[in-house]
């Protein structure tokens, strides 16, 4: 399909993948890989199979209220934050409203605030923001192996003591380069 | 289409009824947990405590939220407007959001229809979980920004790593328990956690262990015997994500007058303050999910549906007591130790439990790659261990931590 749009394209790929992996995600990580494979190669070939999608035999239908799960989380939202604001106004219409010049100041025990409020801070925070990026994204490759790997047998074994020895030597260096140490 | 139209409406009729019903049962027990920890504390430390609303002071959490809705409320003039005011919804709404996927008890059947006892039994749970406890993050930090002031300021930056700090070992914690479910979703890890330990052989011709043995047909099969490291991270790293003390250095009184919420009055500094008792409540809602067996208990037999959910309740609230003695227990915890803890104590203390679980779980490895794993888990730790006795460093020289190697 040369002629094609990019965005039919695209959109024909996921189809594609959303059908073959209609197990949907025991692991979001897999179905957003197979996502991505089978939009890349959707005229080409199917994407690869993963091990712990069955592939073959029939394709096992999404459970009918998968969706609804969703729907009711939705609603959890929109009550909670209905509920906040609902109390907020309320608050609004009961409670006094008595401005006086030194109320509406900020706290700085008890004298008057010097300067201004957003003062400098430390750059280790920022360090440790970086690092966090490192490892939350380990954690995020480490579930969808988590929920599989007893199938999967010694190689993936080895391979995920290899992945874990990697994130574990680059939390020791950040060790050894004392990016840990506050101060 | 007409058929897709009632399907979700009736979906959404029943998503309603169990998300007001949920969403009252929780700011009820959150409120009771307020008035719960004031008590308690006040007993561990020879106090009376709360006592002059209602029988035993139960009514105080209505008294001080009525009191708090009644005060006025104005932010300072040095404060930015919008992202002030929407701090403490962002505060408040992440942390009950968590409980819509921990089952509370077991299904009623209404109609022709399946009615579970939990909001949304989706199939990532536990990550959704995490998701939820990262939102909490953007309250404290939009709280301590906006208000224009110093020590909020000093309070939401603090926070905020620490927060990020500890959620890597809260999320690393949780791998071992989707090993051994082999499922994010909390009904499923609950389910695997149903009857007892069962019929043990382990002992089986060792004379007196053998006739001990029969006691694990009474213990119920509860993650915590084999998971118990992974309790104990998730743990402490909940607690490091709720601002509990010891870890409450995002408000620490003696040093950021308040922290982050300094700068708040009225309903707006209620909503953290709620909000901080719902987040204990949904971990500990949580951890008994996850480790304690759920809401799978014995009943009787009338009202079945009944006895999980006052099963559930009961070992939540057992959960929460720990927290608040460990708050009557321990001193705050300093910023570096704070650090120390979170990444060169838990995070490594997480990997390494991760492995062993793989290690132990993964079929047809053969016997000789596990002994291997074990040897040199064994070698690394005891390298680690050997390089300065850590509890001296904590002593003499915390400063320098214990990874100076000076033994």
């Amino acid at each position: 399909m040369p002629d094609s749009g990019v965005f039919e394209y695209l959109a024909a790929g996921l189809r594609g993948a959303v059908s073959r992996t209609n197990a949907l995600p025991n692991c979001a990580f897999c179905v957003l890989v197979f996502g991505l494979s089978a939009t890349l190669s959707y005229p080409r070939g199917s994407p690869r199979s993963c091990s712990h999608i069955a592939t073959s035999g029939a394709v096992p239908a999404v459970p009918r209220d998968y969706f609804s799960q969703y729907i009711t989380i939705g609603i959890f939202v929109l009550v909670g934050l209905g509920l906040v604001g609902v109390t907020l106004q309320l608050a609004r219409l009961v409670r006094p409203n008595v401005p006086t010049r030194e109320k509406y100041t900020t706290y700085e025990s008890g004298i008057d605030p010097i300067g201004r409020g957003w003062t400098q801070t430390n750059v280790r925070y920022y360090i440790f923001a970086l690092l966090f990026v490192i490892f939350d994204v380990e954690a995020v490759f480490l579930f969808p192996w988590a929920i599989v790997f007893e199938r999967l047998g010694t190689q993936a074994f080895i391979e995920m003591l290899i992945f874990i020895a990697i994130l574990a030597f680059a939390l020791l260096y950040a060790i050894r380069k004392k990016m840990l140490e506050w101060l | 289409m007409s058929g897709v139209v009632d399907l979700i409406g009736a979906v959404a009729l029943i998503g309603l009824i169990k998300v007001v019903v949920v969403f009252v049962a929780l700011l009820l027990t959150a409120a009771l947990v307020t008035y719960m920890e004031r008590k308690v504390i006040a007993d561990m430390q020879a106090r009376v405590g709360p006592n002059r609303w209602g029988p035993f002071g139960l009514l105080q959490a209505i008294a001080d939220g009525i009191k708090l809705f009644f005060k006025e409320d104005f932010r300072p003039a040095a404060a930015d407007r919008w992202t002030y005011a929407i701090a403490p919804a962002a505060a408040m709404v992440p942390s009950f959001l968590a409980i819509a996927v921990v089952p509370l008890g077991d299904h009623v059947t209404v109609g022709d229809r399946r009615v579970d006892f939990v909001i949304a039994d989706i199939n990532i749970g536990i990550l959704y979980f995490l998701a939820m406890g990262s939102l909490g993050v953007y309250g404290v930090v939009l709280a301590g920004w906006a208000s224009g002031s110093k020590y909020p300021l000093l309070g939401g930056v603090r926070s905020t790593a620490q927060l990020i700090s500890y959620e890597i070992a809260l999320g690393l914690s949780l791998v071992p328990i989707a090993m051994v479910a082999g499922s994010l979703s909390l009904s499923d890890i609950v389910a695997a956690q149903a009857g007892t330990v069962g019929n043990v052989t382990f002992f089986d011709g060792i004379p007196v262990l053998e006739q001990l043995q029969d006691i694990f047909s009474i213990v119920p099969n509860w993650y915590i015997w084999s998971q118990w490291p992974a309790f104990a991270i998730f743990f402490v790293a909940g607690i490091a994500e709720t601002n509990r003390a010891p870890f409450d250095l995002p408000e620490a009184e003696t040093e950021l007058i308040a922290g982050y919420h300094t700068e708040y009055s009225g309903i707006r500094f209620a909503m953290f303050y709620l909000g901080e008792y719902i987040h204990v409540v949904v971990l500990s809602a949580v951890a008994v999910s996850l480790f304690f067996g759920g809401w799978h208990g014995p009943g009787l037999g009338i009202l079945p549906w009944l006895w999980p959910l006052l099963w559930f309740l009961a070992k939540t609230l057992v959960v929460v007591y720990l927290i608040i003695w460990l708050r009557a227990t321990l001193p705050r915890l300093r910023y570096d130790r704070l650090m120390w803890l979170g990444w060169k104590r838990l995070i490594p203390a997480a990997l390494l439990w991760i492995v062993v679980t793989a290690t132990v779980n993964t079929e047809g490895v053969s016997r000789n790659i596990r002994l291997a794993v074990f040897v040199v888990l064994a070698g690394l730790i005891l390298a680690w261990v050997g390089r300065g006795d850590p509890r001296l460093a904590f002593a003499v020289n915390p400063q320098s931590g214990d990874d100076r190697g000076s033994a």
